[in-house]
């Protein structure tokens, strides 16, 4: 079971950004096996010439015209944020 | 009138206008059951009484003024807790928005308050809507409250369990794969789900935004009308907006005799439909056939993929849409980063929950390079088929009769450490969110536990008028909709 | 052996529109932090986005000019990455079907001499297309702080093919994309306000091979200058690696422009997976022909068509075509003064001389824009007309010049006001001829002699004391007159 549908947990966390347990990992490599286990059906069905469906009910050019409108003050835009300084939202140093 | 938390949004309203109630008695009333059945029921992660009563008194002097706004001025509406309303918590009863306060108002929150709605309270429900249970809820486990050792359904929980239990006349839930129509079937509340893109999405956290729609929750089909009315509009901040002429949807009730042609899907009366569901069901069709509609079976071949394909692109968009939660800007900050990057990691671990991770890294996987095209792209080209076998069906019929869920509600702790046995019982209603048509669950009958039951109504693409009648139709001639859970 | 280097340029440029790309709020360059921001711009949960159409048709603009393909259909994707400045970790953009698609962007490489056309040719593009962009994050000893107000500003990406073969080439490249850009009026271009970005990718294979060599892509190339002497720098680099037989790393380097060297970003480098999806929130765009046709029909003529039409019709000069065509107000400016007085080489003389000067004298920060300066193509085409007529001296006409630019008065108006009119009145200037060939009898033997430059000395002595009012033309015809009797 787990050599065809098994996930690279760590890989995939890693590019989730989403710190993980030794248990959990254990855990989610099992459930997430067998549901993907499950969806192996879908390869059942022949989708040639079948547009994939991004949208529900696709229209064209919603747009606006482009006018600016007001919005937020500093402080709505600060109001939720962890920390902060001259009106910037402080962060722990950004490595690149 | 000791029971006004328990009448229709339709009688308090006449009520309200002709003055023998005023908001203010109606909200207290409803403040009172609250605080008298929460401890058991749990519905509700937050609420303000006094802040309803300060709106219950703005109504009541719009009314006594003769301006009032329409059949829900005045009356409590509760909000699921992933709806923005200006100034309160909104927090998708998840630990990453615990602290999160909306400076902004979604467009349905705006579209009732100027129906003269009173918000009320903020509504538990599965974390970022991601459950069918309300057991993922961060918070609180909430309760049915015709048995409150079983879930209520979900990811709605809360706003099917306070309906029912009289702690709201009336709420507001969103529905992604059923968050609506099978916690109201649960809880024997009539709940609906629209046509996509006929209420904005704007100021719904998204979860699958190619799937979410907001809709209402009430204890008759008449009152849901009345609130889909008040929340459905055309909104130029969400482009998945549909511009489309609404009809009166109370008005178009009362076409309810029309000799409707329904069709039954053979694929959803299969295995895994509990017998008494089955057949309760089974008696609904009946009513219909007895009552001048025409019966038709009909087969929905792709059915037995909807639920693969709505877990892959459901949590597919949903690993995108909870990117944004990284400890920056508003969500919960770790204090334990050491730079940027560890911040992202560690407020995302101490912030979501196991199903809410279990999710994000089963959507970054189908995603990923090498996976997308047998996962996520294979998965919208089977959508396309599931909505084909729908479009095909409604060239025959003007409806489609079908359980909400498999079984009545099981109970809490039953299901939660098998995500499959969990994503299954959503099979009936899944099929509905992908290919964009609107659902109604309406009680039909009981188990012999007593537990509620739903019936189904899934209708054409705005088609939502007809779907209620229907609905309508059924409940005036059953009693199903006069019983209320004994708490 | 012989090397050839490779190179592809990413540019990104931020359009000039008056809102966001996909939320309605403003966007400059200059307000104080976080000032322009609102739910949408913040990634608050529960917003969504809405696309600007004068954002898509800017860039149709873009794509007709350097003749690209306009994309009948083309979506929204979001590209998945986590970046502390990028509010929703997304950024939406378009990854397989773009608004623009091929295309090419004609540029002229330096000629032997400044006033010598180069040669010109086209650069391929591979594609044109729009997103939005990041807002900024200010590096600090022991933090970051993050300003969002450039976060959700339009940004087109245009993508080079492989196509260059020197620093000289994507220079000019650079350049041109620049100028065109500017006289579209859809962008300022300002490299120092990250109007204008570039990423360059660089290869280097044995000369005559067909196969591309290891990519480097080059990043914070921060000026034009900047990316010159990156791309130069980064060529040799590579050359005396390979021959040295070290091999090339595909990696991500930076142009450190103080020490004038490329450096290993050295980070994990980890793979690109960016987990690109169609975008749910925003539906596909179509581009209708009428459309297509409407936006074509505004296109401007552009400055190298402009050049030639300059240089065969007017016969003007290479290098002042050069200075006037790249710059689309002043070439508008100078068909203006042309068609009030069609005399076009003083014309463009006073423009390129007199009013560049002028007003690059008169900026306070670089030069004063075009239509903030007073006088306009009627004070230049007056001003020709006096000087052809007559009227006042070329030297005369200079001094008017910095008056009339200063006041915006007619030239007519000072000229008149200040008594600058040209004497032409012959008999008074026989008399002071006269007088000056008597005081000066060296430079009069000298001319009789048969020394004909002396007479210049004699000239200015008429010059200097008719304060310049004097008709050249004139004291010339009249000091030989009386020098030969
Ligand atoms: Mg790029
Ligand atoms: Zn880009």
């Amino acid at each position: 079971m787990a050599d065809t549908s098994s996930i690279d947990i760590d890989y995939v966390a890693n590019l989730a950004r989403l710190d993980l347990t030794e248990d959990e990992k254990k855990k989610f490599s099992v459930q997430l096996g067998e549901v993907l286990k499950y969806f192996e059906r879908i390869n059942e069905v022949d989708v040639t010439d079948v547009e994939p469906m991004a949208h529900a009910f696709p229209v064209y050019n919603v747009w606006d015209e482009d006018k600016a409108e007001e919005g937020f003050t500093v402080e709505e835009a600060l109001k939720n944020a962890p920390a902060r300084r001259d009106d910037q939202i402080v962060v722990p140093k950004v490595v690149e | 009138m000791s029971d006004l938390f328990y009448k229709t949004a339709a009688e308090l309203s006449s009520l309200l206008i002709k003055g023998e109630v005023s908001s203010c008695d109606l909200t207290q009333a409803v403040i009172d059951r609250t605080q008298a059945v929460e401890p058991k029921v749990k519905a509700f992660l937050s609420y303000d009484e006094e802040d309803a009563l300060k709106q219950a008194k703005i109504s009541d002097e719009r009314i006594a003024r003769g301006e009032s706004r329409g059949l829900l001025e005045g009356i409590p509406v509760g909000i699921k807790d992933i709806i923005a309303v200006n100034g309160e918590q909104l927090s998708c009863a998840s630990k990453i928005l615990e602290k999160f306060n909306s400076p902004y108002d979604a467009t349905s929150a705006i579209n009732l308050k100027n129906a003269g709605a009173v918000l009320w309270g903020r509504l538990n429900m599965d974390e970022f809507a991601m459950g069918s249970s309300t057991e993922n809820s961060a918070y609180q486990v909430t309760s049915n409250p015709w048995d409150l050792e079983r879930i209520p359904g979900g990811s709605s929980g809360g706003s099917a369990a306070s309906v029912a239990a009289g702690e709201a006349i009336l709420a507001i839930g969103s529905d992604t794969g059923g968050s609506i129509r099978q916690p109201a079937s649960l809880c024997g509340v009539v709940g609906l789900k629209p046509t996509y893109g006929l209420i904005s999405r704007y100021g719904l956290v998204a979860y699958a935004s190619s799937l979410d729609q907001i809709g209402p929750f009430a204890r008759s089909v008449e009152d849901v009308a009345i609130l889909l009315q008040a929340i459905a509009s055309h909104d130029r901040l969400d482009s998945t907006s549909i511009k489309t002429e609404i009809p009166d949807y109370r008005a178009a009730l009362e076409q309810a005799d029309r000799p409707w042609k329904l069709g039954v899907p053979s694929e959803y009366f299969s295995d895994g439909l509990d017998k008494e569901v089955g057949a309760a069901i089974e008696n609904a069709i009946k009513f219909f056939e007895s009552n001048g509609c025409e019966i038709v079976n009909v087969s929905l071949p792709h059915t037995d993929l909807a639920v693969p394909v709505y877990y892959i692109i459901a949590t597919a968009e949903a690993s995108s849409n909870l990117a944004r939660y990284d400890g920056i800007r508003y969500s919960h900050r770790s204090d334990k980063a050491v730079d940027s990057i560890d911040l992202y990691f560690k407020s995302r671990a101490e912030g979501f929950g196991e199903e809410v991770k279990r999710r994000i890294i089963l959507g970054t996987y189908v995603l990923s390079s090498g996976y997308y095209d047998a996962y996520y792209l294979k998965a919208q080209k089977v959508r396309t088929l599931i909505r084909q076998d729908f479009m095909k069906s409604f060239e025959k019929v003007d409806a489609l009769l079908t359980p909400t869920s498999p079984t009545v509600a099981f109970k809490i702790g039953e299901r939660s450490e098998d995500p499959l046995a969990m994503y299954l019982s959503d099979i009936y209603t899944i099929s509905v969110n992908l290919a964009g048509l609107p659902g109604i669950s309406v009680p039909c009958g009981f188990n012999s536990d007593k537990m509620p039951i739903g019936l189904q109504i899934i209708g054409k693409p705005y088609c939502e008028a007809d779907i209620l009648a229907m609905a309508h139709k059924f409940e005036r001639s059953h009693e199903f909709y006069r019983e209320h859970p004994k708490l | 052996m012989e090397y050839e280097a490779v190179i592809g340029l990413e540019v990104h440029v931020q359009l000039n529109t008056e809102s966001k790309m996909f939320t309605r709020v403003a966007y400059n360059y200059a307000a104080p932090p976080n000032s322009l921001t609102n739910p949408v711009v913040m990634g608050l949960p529960g917003t969504l986005p809405v696309m600007n159409k004068g954002a898509i048709e800017k860039t149709i603009i873009v794509g007709l000019m350097f003749n690209c393909e306009i994309a009948e259909i083309s979506k929204w994707d979001r590209k998945n990455y986590f970046y502390p400045d990028m509010p929703k970790n997304y950024q939406i953009s378009q990854y397989d079907q773009p608004l623009c698609i091929g295309g090419e962007v004609e540029i002229e490489l330096p000629g032997s001499s400044r006033n010598i056309m180069g040669i010109h040719r086209n650069v391929k593009l591979t594609r044109i297309h729009l997103e939005e962009d990041t807002g900024k994050s200010t590096h600090h000893a022991l933090d970051s702080t993050l300003d969002f107000n450039r976060s959700g500003a339009p940004l087109i990406e245009i993508v080079s093919e492989p196509d260059m073969y020197n620093a000289e080439e994507a220079f000019a490249y650079l350049t041109a994309l620049r100028t065109n850009l500017m006289y579209v009026d859809v962008s300022d271009c300002d490299m120092e306000k990250g109007q204008l970005r570039c990423d360059v990718n660089i290869s280097v294979r044995e000369a005559g091979a067909t196969e591309l060599g290891a990519k480097v892509e080059l990043k914070n190339l921060n000026t034009i200058s900047g990316v010159r002497n990156g791309i130069e720098f980064e060529i040799e680099r590579q050359v005396k690696a390979l021959k040295n037989n070290e091999k090339i790393l595909q990696e991500t380097r930076l142009w450190n422009a103080e020490r004038g060297l490329t450096a290993s970003m050295r980070s994990k480098e980890e793979a690109h997976d960016y987990r690109y999806f169609t975008d749910p929130d925003l539906m596909p765009v179509k581009i209708e022909k009428e459309t297509i046709e409407r936006l074509r029909s505004h296109l401007p003529e552009l400055s190298f068509d402009k050049q030639r039409r300059f240089l065969a019709d007017y016969d003007l000069p290479f290098t002042i075509t050069s200075v006037i065509c790249p710059d689309k107000p002043l070439s508008d400016f100078f068909e203006a003064a042309v068609a009030l007085y069609d005399k076009p080489k003083p014309i463009a003389n006073l423009i390129a001389n007199d009013l560049l000067r002028e007003l690059s004298a008169a900026g306070t920060e670089g030069t004063l824009p075009l239509n903030e300066c007073k006088i306009g193509p009627k004070h230049i085409a007056s001003l020709a007309r006096m000087v052809d007529e007559g009227l006042i001296s070329k030297q005369i006409a200079q001094d008017v010049f910095i008056d009339i630019f200063s006041t915006g008065d007619e030239p007519e108006k000072v000229v008149e006001e200040k008594g600058l009119k040209q004497s032409s009145n012959t008999a008074e200037l026989e008399d002071m001829c006269r007088e000056i060939i008597d005081d000066n009898p060296k430079p009069v033997e000298e001319f009789k002699a048969g020394k004909e430059n002396a007479i210049n000395a004699l000239k200015g002595q008429v010059m200097k004391a008719t304060c310049g009012k004097a008709n050249p033309k004139i004291v010339d015809e009249i000091l030989r007159k009386l020098m030969t009797q």
